[in-house]
């Protein structure tokens, strides 16, 4: 009896752990992995909704990811990616500027607290919402045209979703000041996380700002700027809302503002899991090559490059 | 001990949490806007089941699903058994307890087919109270629900309707429409959409000397006659239509054959659409339409119906004229007036639907009765919204006498307009393709009449869309 007891005090809390996590994993199990299973499964069949007759599903094979290579999917894979370019070089390029000024201890700026607010507020709409304000704001009776032709400005309305130019610059305007702030506040941390002491020692060898943010801030916050780029562009490859409610779900002039997922949405108006699922399965191969390429980043075990250059040094010195 | 007893129950009872939580939100979804929760449809379902003998009983629930409005105010204009509306107007309360719950979803984008497909999808295992029991279909899509095989509407006479004697008065292409492939009649509708011309009476003034709709009349009664006017409107500054799309159903709703043959898997574009691009090319280049307006349903074309816009005419059917123009209109009352449009034409119509496995068919053939065969109800339908009813006694009354004069229409009675159009139509022939085909073909044509793209671009796109929204589509042949 007492071996017993002695033995029970043995207890194993570890258990309680994953007790505690059990609710995740069911949840992901069923609502995540299945479905997950279930897509990959449904690509290789025939399976869509006529009518409201359903058709199939029959197995097909390959013959989805084949006639998806056939259809314009390339095409509008590199839509989307006009589309992310547009928004994220000018969202990259302020974020910096704005980060290094609001870290900078000799700037002093006012307010910051107040900026980093307003600047992070945009993100806050819901992208429909924006996307449906954008629309009316840019109308051809839409205010900004008239307040260009009262201003004198210019002579006529503009006819901003006429032109690929225009929706595409409007889509990655949106973009951009949806997602600078974020930006601007991560890269913010990263160079907050920067030693002062090496700020302080360049100063003294007499740095001016340009060098030191050359020389000492980028590179130094080279794993977070990798960082912010893939998750911007696996974000990119799924841009839909703002793009879609712009154009009505058309990607109109000439789908040229038609994203990858808005051509996904597409198939899903007559269900068409098949060919769907088929283009799922494209989009996760790219999403997943973009997530191992970020977790061997910041995984890194030489993220500042010192210990590549050490090598470097030793083998040069044989 | 007990601390660990008290753990593991916490856990579980958290995980079963989770668990019921996800699940009540995903059924909850599938009758969409429904009001009551899933606890109450088990409720009622458990009910149902213990009262087997009681089949005969109505259900508590009448779900109508509907693409707007409109259904709702007439329904709630002719049938008497409805004592009150909800303010926001999803719930109507029937003198007998019973509750009509309005489920209204967008028709544009296929919102409302995909929500009312759904619904019908899961109509056997849904409980009573979440069935669908009355819905509205557009003549677009209508064939969709009337087909014989897929049976999602019951035929009129199991709801112990006689198309035969009940509808007699009824024009007979309305119910040629509402019949599936074997000439049984599924569905009933209480407007005929005969075409007419809208125009505005200040610019008929201003450029042609009269608004009298016959004289007007003239110079709209064919293509060329209308071309004319439409260069002397331009001259003073105006435009005839406010876009291209507005002259698409006088081409569209005249095809000769249907889109895509029954059985077939080919999109047959007709002549007449053809047509329709090349004529619309002409005159957008000519300047006769408003180059700010793109397509219909948006708020260019809706402003383009403002007393400040410079469009003249608009091409509609009775419902266009009291669902569109009024509510658009800023300017005074009276100011519109009907003429004959250049080609006759049929556009649209909403037809009524009794769900198969509906709960409720009695008080279904009640509305649908009161609604689409019911003389008087019909009558008054026409007077206070000026609607072109589905009773050829009414509409004869209607084109004679003035008392269905418009003050919208400054006291004009559009009536015999409406019923000279009526007779020369032929109806288009129908397929379950059509508001795929007409939608996506105005859009890709779209971008041709705007100048971005060339012609054989705009097949192209036609011919990759078409085939997105039909995946069973393999060929499209162009005439």
């Amino acid at each position: 009896m007492l071996f017993v007891q002695k033995k029970r005090k043995l207890v194993n809390y570890a258990k309680w752990g994953y007790i505690f996590i059990l609710p995740f994993f069911a949840c992901f199990f069923i609502f995540s992995f299945i479905p997950l299973v279930d897509t990959i499964r449904y690509s290789f069949y025939e399976y869509f909704r006529s009518g409201i007759k359903e058709i199939g599903p029959n197995f097909i094979g390959l013959k989805n990811y084949a006639s998806l290579m056939q259809s314009d999917m390339l095409k509008y894979a590199g839509n989307t990616l006009i589309l992310w370019l547009i928004g994220f070089i000018p969202q990259i390029a302020i974020a910096l500027l704005l980060a290094s000024w609001f870290v900078d201890v000799r700037m002093k700026i006012r307010c910051q607290q107040f900026f980093k607010v307003v600047i992070y507020l945009p993100n806050l709409i819901m992208a429909s919402a924006f996307a449906m304000l954008f629309f009316t704001l840019f109308s051809t009776k839409g205010p900004v045209n008239s307040i260009l032709m009262s201003l004198g400005i210019i002579g006529e309305a503009i006819d901003f979703m006429r032109t690929a130019l225009g929706v595409r610059s409007l889509i990655g305007i949106m973009n951009f000041l949806m997602w600078f702030g974020n930006t601007t506040i991560m890269l913010m941390a990263a160079i907050m996380g920067i030693s002062p002491d090496i700020f302080e020692a360049s100063e003294i060898d007499g740095c001016n700002s340009v060098q030191r943010f050359f020389r000492i801030t980028l590179p130094l916050i080279r794993p977070i700027l990798a960082y912010t780029l893939i998750t911007s562009i696996i974000g990119g490859l799924q841009m839909f809302d703002v793009p879609q409610i712009l154009t009505n779900g058309q990607g109109n002039p000439d789908r040229t503002s038609m994203t990858l997922i808005m051509f996904l949405n597409s198939h899903l108006r007559s269900k068409n899991y098949g060919m769907a699922g088929a283009l799922s399965v494209y989009l996760f191969i790219v999403s997943g090559i973009l997530c191992f390429i970020v977790y061997r980043i910041t995984n890194d075990d030489d993220p500042d490059g010192s210990k590549a250059a050490a090598r470097k040094n030793k083998r040069g010195r044989r | 001990m007990k601390k660990k007893l008290l753990s593991v129950v916490l856990a579980s009872a958290m995980l079963t949490g989770t668990l019921a939580g996800c699940g009540s939100g995903a059924s909850g979804t599938a009758p969409a806007d429904n009001g009551g929760s899933a606890d109450a449809g088990t409720e009622a379902a458990a009910g149902d089941a213990a009262s087997d003998d009681a089949q005969t009983e109505e259900g508590k629930v009448i779900n109508i699903y509907s693409f707007n409005d409109e259904l709702r105010t007439r329904i709630t204009a002719v049938y008497p058994a409805i004592e009150n509306t909800s303010d926001d107007g999803t719930v109507s309360t029937l003198n007998d307890g019973t509750e009509i719950h309005w489920i209204i979803n967008p028709n544009q984008d296929g919102v409302y087919q995909d929500k009312l497909d759904e619904a019908l999808m899961n109509q056997a295992g849904a409980a009573a109270d979440d069935k669908v029991d009355l819905f509205a279909a557009e003549i677009d899509y209508i064939v969709k629900y009337t087909d014989a095989d897929v049976d999602a509407a019951m035929p009129l006479s199991d709801l112990g309707i006689n198309p035969d004697t009940d509808l007699a008065d009824q024009f007979a292409f309305t119910k040629t429409v509402a019949s599936d492939q074997n000439g049984v009649q599924r569905a009933s509708t209480w407007q005929a959409c005969p075409g007419v011309l809208v125009y505005r009476r200040d610019i008929a003034k201003e450029v042609f000397g009269t608004d009298d709709p016959i004289e007007i009349g003239k110079k709209t009664q064919d293509w060329d006659s209308m071309k004319a006017a439409a260069e002397e409107l331009k001259a003073n500054g105006y435009y005839a239509f406010s876009c291209y799309a507005d002259t698409f159903r006088t081409y569209g709703n005249n095809i000769a054959s249907p889109w895509v043959e029954s059985g077939s898997t080919t999109i047959k574009v007709d002549q007449k659409i053809i047509d329709w691009v090349n004529d619309s090319k002409e005159w957008m280049d000519a300047g006769y339409f408003d180059p700010t307006v793109k397509g219909q349903w948006n708020a260019e074309w809706f402003t383009a119906m403002s007393s400040s816009a410079k469009v003249f005419a608009y091409l509609f059917p009775a419902w266009g004229i009291d669902t569109q123009m009024v509510p658009n209109w800023d300017g005074e009352e009276g100011s519109w007036a009907v003429t004959n449009a250049p080609l006759s034409y049929n556009w649209g119509g909403t037809y009524l639907l009794a769900a198969t496995g509906t709960d409720n068919p009695g008080h279904v053939k009640d509305i649908i009765m009161a609604l689409t065969g019911d003389k008087e109800n019909l009558t008054r339908v026409a007077k206070e919204y000026t609607e072109f009813t589905n009773a050829q006694s009414v509409m004869q009354d209607a084109a004679a006498g003035d008392e269905f004069a418009s003050a919208f229409l400054g006291g004009q009675n559009p009536y015999s307009y409406f019923a000279d159009s009526l007779e020369s139509i032929k109806m288009a022939p129908l397929s379950s393709y059509d508001q795929g085909c007409v939608e996506l073909i105005q859009n890709a044509f779209g971008d041709y009449l705007q100048g971005q793209i060339d012609y054989d671009t705009a097949k192209t796109n036609f011919e990759t869309a078409i085939k997105e929204r039909y995946p069973e589509i393999t060929e499209i042949q162009w005439p």
